[in-house]
């Protein structure tokens, strides 16, 4: 239904098991191997590696649109993932139990990790992680619009485990086969990583589900916030959609927003009745024609506003991110004038030494 | 001792060579666990502030490793007591004045430098701390004691190499560096008052830390300043006014919802 | 992650963190192998950012770390001319040798 990249029976690994494929496509074409070089026709021979479906390596040549593509990419990914973490942020201070707030804090971290790794990967193609945090500070590079929402409970933290996290899962599963190679590893570890992530959403949402009527409330009132923003973490519908055709040629994307939309929903609804709460959209319905859910589309005209800056959160986000960087200066100005000193010390005494 | 006599009932008083008594060693797992959980709650307070991306990650570490001494000895700690206390009752019910940690713990982040001066003291008297009790004839705390002497190591080991950095940076860090140590150094004598029925008697750290600290300020180009001025009380359950804003933020949703399980 | 690609200055402000490559031995027995990199301002900063970074989940026993400006990489371009003489040189592989029927602890 999906295409030849999911494999036909994924319930068994379910999408730790289509990483661990796609890292098994990885290590399988590189056995594969290429011979010969770019030589006099770079174009050609690029073409023929992403036809192949080996991956692009940062000193192989790609055409400029392509590097473009993968930086603007790759950065909002990043970016996602550092400002991600405000919003969870919020409640590591008041998590309702130890065992809750080591969790919570891991999972914060690992998403600091996570941008590290992508702000990586990204540099890779000629752009450093100094320019890609100055154009996110100046708010010339985007970063996931669902992050400009409030987490106003405790169960805004289940809910973006299971809902947001599982979205952005989703999404980063068919980027494990990225044709650029750094992209493709660094997504292959992230999604490793975040497999507790979404567990852990799940379980305290259900804990809360099956809790006190103000638990459970909770959890309802949380999801009923979370549900339509996490449907237009896709993006724009496919007939909207601006860099996709020429992504998904490019084998960066594998499959469209709408589709991945869909396999959204589609997992949703069980693990929805599992919990015993309700998706917040009364035309949600099996159809056996399609063989998949019929849903209501979230509100894009609300995405598009939300992306532009309208959001309850954009200021906020973006002003902890630039207070950080901004109070941090002194200190990274004084690893840099200690490193010199350093390095100064280290060269007179190797120069004391050769007179000697 | 009178101090704990006081907060225990008069059952508590006990001699040197008596055998410990339970509300003692009570008391004194519970000074070491609030250390631990007021420590990582601070830390925690860093989250998504730190001075570069991999510093964040950095905090966070050390605050889980704080995170999890705390709740092992939170719950070692309900057991000695005996009354079906676990370590969330432990963590979330009790009010400020129950708490056990030493003020330096719950001192305010402050600015980078501050956060690292406090760290490289709550090290310097955790690591001899740690290393004591992994000896001691308790197995639960030398069981404890074993593992989180080598996160104590870590975190000294962190706070050294940022102490040094700002010390011995630019002008700015070394004066702002200065400024913290002079602030928070007061704070590092209680961690030392005597206690000799203590499994590990804590002025017995002193040395240790006095001369690993000794080395670390003078590496990064630091004093300590002279002063007689020594606040204490936190054994004793009389804190700064700052734990109380500390624990509201700590304990709020939890005691939002009485009995409900997370 | 980031094989190969230079650092690029920053106009005014502190100099940008240099590149570090990191990497791992996962167990005693192996070889380190390449994980990723970060930036620090010097190699003791970059060891400890690169155990709390690549090594929150006990993914290794020992890190190295190097500078990224440090590395000398081979060029695609001449990747034929590096590496396809080594294509022919069957003789070099254990499997290019036939056993007689019987010959043991070959």
């Amino acid at each position: 239904m999906y295409g030849n990249d999911f494999p036909a029976d994924d319930t068994s690994g379910g999408l730790l098991g289509e990483v661990e494929a796609a890292e098994t496509a990885l290590r399988e074409a590189a056995e594969r191997g290429r011979h010969g070089a770019a030589g006099a026709d770079p174009a050609a021979y690029f073409a023929e590696v992403i036809a192949a479906d080996q991956k692009v390596e940062p000193r192989d040549w790609m055409p400029e649109a392509y590097r473009a593509t993968l930086i603007r990419q790759i950065a909002q990914h990043a970016h996602s993932e550092i400002i991600g973490m405000q919003p969870e942020g919020n409640w590591i201070t008041r998590a309702p139990s130890l065992k809750r707030k080591a969790i919570l804090l891991a999972k914060v971290q690992d998403e600091a990790g996570h941008g590290l790794y992508l702000y990586a990967a990204a540099e890779t193609l000629g752009i450093s992680r100094d320019e890609l945090v100055d154009l996110l500070l100046a708010g010339r590079q985007k970063y996931s619009s669902i992050f400009n929402y409030p987490t106003l409970t405790w169960a805004d933290m289940g809910t973006i485990g299971w809902l947001v996290d599982g979205a952005a899962i989703v999404n980063q599963v068919p980027l494990c086969r990225c044709s650029y190679g750094p992209y493709a590893r660094a997504m292959i570890r992230i999604c490793k990583e975040e497999s507790f992530h979404q567990r852990q959403g799940y379980e305290i949402l259900y804990t809360l589900a099956h809790g006190t009527p103000a638990q459970r409330e909770m959890a309802q009132d949380s999801v009923n916030r979370w549900w339509y923003p996490s449907l237009a973490m896709f993006g724009p519908p496919d007939t909207d959609s601006t860099h996709s055709a020429q992504s998904m040629a490019w084998k960066i994307k594998r499959f469209s927003n709408d589709e991945l939309r869909q396999r959204f929903v589609d997992m949703c609804v069980g693990q929805a009745e599992v919990l015993g709460l309700t998706l917040p959209d009364p035309a949600l319905r099996w159809n056996d024609e399609r063989g998949a859910y019929d849903f209501t589309q979230p509100d894009y005209a609300e995405l598009i506003r939300v992306i532009k800056g309208a959001g309850p959160c954009n200021r906020q986000r973006m002003e902890h991110r630039r207070q950080a960087h901004r109070e941090g200066a002194w200190v990274r100005a004084a690893a840099a004038a200690y490193a010199a000193k350093q390095a100064h010390k280290k060269e007179q005494a190797s120069q004391k030494e050769k007179v000697a | 001792m009178t101090a704990h006599a006081e907060m225990t009932g008069p059952g508590a008083v006990q001699t040197a060579a008596a055998p410990m008594a339970v509300p003692n060693r009570f008391d004194f797992v519970l000074g070491l666990a609030d250390d631990a959980l007021v420590a990582a709650q601070r830390l925690a307070q860093w989250c998504t502030r730190g001075p570069e991306m991999e510093e964040d990650i950095a905090l966070s570490n050390i605050a889980l490793d704080q995170l999890g001494a705390a709740r092992l000895l939170l719950t070692y700690a309900g057991e000695v007591e005996g009354a079906g206390r676990d370590e969330d009752a432990l963590a979330y019910l009790r009010d400020d004045r129950e708490f056990r940690n030493c003020l330096l713990a719950e001192l305010p982040n402050g600015d980078f430098a501050l956060t690292m001066a406090k760290l490289l003291f709550l090290a310097a008297y955790q690591v001899p701390l740690y290393t004591a009790l992994a000896d001691c004839g308790d197995e639960r705390l030398a069981a404890i004691g074993a593992k989180a002497r080598k996160e104590s190591a870590y975190h000294l080991d962190h706070a050294s190499v940022w102490v040094r950095r700002l010390g011995d940076g630019t002008d700015e860090s070394h004066r702002r560096m200065q400024a913290a140590v002079d602030e928070v150094w007061p704070y590092t004598h209680e961690l030392f008052t005597p206690d000799p029925t203590a499994p590990v008697d804590p002025a017995t750290l002193r040395a240790d830390f006095d001369s690993v600290v000794a080395g670390v300020l003078a590496e990064a180009t630091l004093t300590a300043p002279e002063t007689s001025w020594m606040p204490a009380g936190g054994r004793n359950g009389v804190h700064t006014e700052h734990l109380s804003y500390l624990l509201a933020e700590l304990q709020v949703l939890h005691r939002a919802h009485p009995g409900a399980s997370w | 992650m980031s094989e190969y690609s230079e650092p690029t200055g920053q106009p005014g402000g502190a100099p940008p963190a240099p590149l570090w490559e990191v990497f791992v031995r996962a167990r005693r027995g192996l070889a380190h192998t390449h994980v990723g990199s970060l930036h620090a301002a010097d190699a003791e900063l970059a060891l400890r950012n690169a155990r709390d970074l690549y090594t929150r989940r006990q993914e290794g026993v020992s890190i190295w770390v190097l500078p990224a400006a440090a590395i000398t990489a081979s060029s695609p371009d001449e990747k034929d001319a590096f590496f396809d003489p080594a294509a022919d040189k069957v003789y070099r592989h254990p499997t290019f040798y036939e056993v007689p029927e019987g010959a043991a602890h070959l």
